[in-house]
């Protein structure tokens, strides 16, 4: 264990670390407070320049109220959950097929093909721009959540099939040799043998690509144009515009959009702490 | 496709009964098995990224016909002064993105302990991370503001300021810099804490009794066993430097003047934004981006296949 455990230091330092520790929190998350801050303050206080004094009434209510009836935001929220769910779903039936054939199986080009899938992960985004946006107008997905979709379904099948695979590797083997000594299919094994011992990874894959996807800005400004299609990422931005310098609103409605992922976050930490350092021990 | 795996019986001898499928199983499942994801793969990653290529030698603006120009878009980009600029800031990203390993390496370090309440710490500390970078991008510039933001009214304490760090062209990139790192420290702080879990403890208690202490211990004890970690933090940093792109077109849109441009930004402005559709020349911006990232991602792969030797 290092650093040496506080139980074993002096009783001083122990209660200087307990003293420390929720002033370094605050300190850390400080930008995020003082738009915590923002969102429950009165417009009066920002006409007033009562910028950090004592909010002069609560309104709470009054400012999330306005965002969720009085401005598009419901329908981008609603649009990033149309565009999320399947991609999750999408994404992690298709990588948990790669991951089991490049994972299993000894072939030619099994490694090419499985460096091939970590190489397009880490491309940068704009090599894609242009020739994607080309194909989705061609397949007439332009401005459309589908458009959207399938992109990010084909980007992050890389990534997944990268988790999958490394973790499908760590299964004991013996077990998919007994299965085929019975005689079992292919398919069967992959479904009844390996499937159930893969519930951590897809639990875990399954919040990380909710993650991303929410909080993806440049493909949805790529690929997508108005309210019925954009997510709340770039939604925000119209959002944004339309309350132009009215603070408490603009701070209670990005304190809203960014708040499912990090309900997703606190709910299945354990899983998504797991996804994210994969790889981090050996 | 006709290396079939050892473990099982070949059976497949002259006199076999069975379909040709059930005969060539073993072969067959994982082409199937990729086919989807495969598919899906190439069509809108690996081609994109020759297309991109073919469309860099072409002058087009996205709608009517492509005219052929050879390299002369390379050519205006070597003369093109916003784009020296965008590499530079580039550049700065890079190096300035690493500092975000060694405050999430201290800041684990800090937090690796065991006392009431400190999960929650460990997660409230990591919460920059979860939100979005668009949302970091409004948090920031709000916390910037001249007149409302929290900094000018912290400085303010102290007789400083106020500084416009967004409007000041030299000090613009290092603001958004500044934003990035927020959530580059909260991810390596977590791939840290995960490593320093797996420290072995005879290792310390052994270096312990030799009489190593503090940075002496942590360089030569701890940092050496926390190499997986760091690995994955540099991959993770150098590809998010070269990515930013959501920080900028939030909090500045490119400006004062154009100062905070990076590479990644200004192909999108040249392609899709207000410079009207230059295709080709974005293209070609995205090919030199391209090949700066190819660079790391040739020296990533070469790592990870030398892992792949040894695991074999």
């Amino acid at each position: 264990m290092f650093p040496t455990p506080i139980e074993k230091s002096s009783r001083q330092w122990q209660i200087t670390y307990q003293a420390i520790l929720p002033l370094a929190l605050i300190l850390w998350l400080l930008p995020l407070i003082a738009v915590m801050i923002f969102s429950i303050k009165p417009d009066a206080d920002f006409t007033n320049g009562n910028y950090w004094g004592m909010p002069s009434s609560f309104n709470l209510f009054e400012n999330y109220g306005k965002v969720f009836f009085e401005s598009d935001m419901p329908r981008y929220l609603l649009n990033s959950l149309v565009i999320t769910i399947p991609t999750v779903i999408g994404t992690v039936a298709l990588s948990c097929m790669t991951g089991f054939a490049l994972g299993v199986y000894k072939f030619k080009g099994n490694l090419l093909i499985f460096f091939m899938f970590i190489a397009g992960n880490f491309v940068p985004f704009q090599i894609l721009m242009v020739p994607v946006r080309d194909f989705t107008i061609d397949l007439n997905l332009y401005d459309t959540k589908t458009g959207l979709i399938l992109f990010h379904i084909a980007f992050q099948t890389g990534f997944c099939t990268l988790f999958m695979r490394n973790f499908i590797r760590a299964l004991p083997y013996p077990l998919i040799e007994a299965a085929r000594v019975e005689g079992v299919a292919e398919w069967r094994i992959f479904w009844f043998v390996v499937m159930p011992l893969m519930k951590p990874a897809i639990a875990a894959l399954a919040v990380l690509i909710f993650t991303f996807i929410w909080n993806d800005f440049f493909w949805a400004i790529v690929l997508t144009q108005g309210p019925d299609s954009q997510p709340v990422t770039a939604g925000i931005t119209s959002f944004n515009s339309e309350y132009r310098a009215a603070y408490h609103l603009m701070s209670a409605g990005s304190i809203v959009a960014a708040l499912p992922p990090v309900a997703m976050f606190f709910l299945m930490q354990k899983h998504f702490i797991a996804g994210l350092t994969l790889g981090a021990v050996k | 496709m006709t290396n079939v795996s050892p473990a099982v019986p070949t059976t497949s001898s002259s006199g076999d009964t069975r379909g040709w499928y059930r005969r060539n199983e073993i072969a067959v499942t994982p082409w199937l098995f990729l086919a989807p994801g495969l598919l899906f793969f190439a069509f809108y990653v690996i081609i994109p990224i020759f297309q991109s290529f073919n469309i860099s030698l072409y002058r087009w603006d996205g709608l009517g016909e492509a005219t052929y120009i050879g390299l002369a878009n390379y050519q205006e980009l070597m003369t093109d002064r916003a784009f020296e600029i965008s590499f530079w800031n580039n550049a700065k990203w890079l190096l300035l993105y690493l500092l975000a390993i060694p405050m999430g390496l201290g800041i684990a370090l800090f937090l690796n302990q065991t006392v009431v309440g400190i999960r929650l710490y460990k997660s409230l500390f990591f919460f920059p991370f979860v939100i979005s970078q668009v949302v970091v991008g409004l948090v920031f510039s709000w916390f910037y503001l001249p007149k409302e933001g929290l900094l000018n009214a912290f400085l303010g304490v102290f007789g400083l300021g106020p500084v416009n760090i967004l409007g000041d062209p030299t000090m613009a990139t290092y603001g958004i810099i500044a934003a990035g790192l927020w959530p580059q420290t909260a991810y390596c702080m977590i791939l840290y804490l995960t490593g320093l879990n797996a420290v072995d403890p005879e290792q310390v208690e052994a270096a312990r009794l030799d009489g190593a202490k503090g940075h002496k211990m942590l360089w030569y004890v701890i940092i050496p066993q926390l190499k997986p970690a760091t690995f994955i933090a540099f991959v993770v940093t150098i590809i998010g430097a070269l990515r930013s792109f959501d920080l900028i077109s939030i909090m500045t849109n490119g400006g004062p003047f154009g100062s905070t441009r990076v590479l990644s930004f200004y192909m999108f402005e040249k392609a899709l934004a207000e410079f009207g559709f230059r295709m080709g020349y974005g293209a070609a911006i995205a090919v030199v981006l391209f090949l700066i990232m190819l660079v790391f991602i040739a020296y990533f792969l070469w790592s990870m296949y030398r892992d792949e030797k040894v695991a074999r």
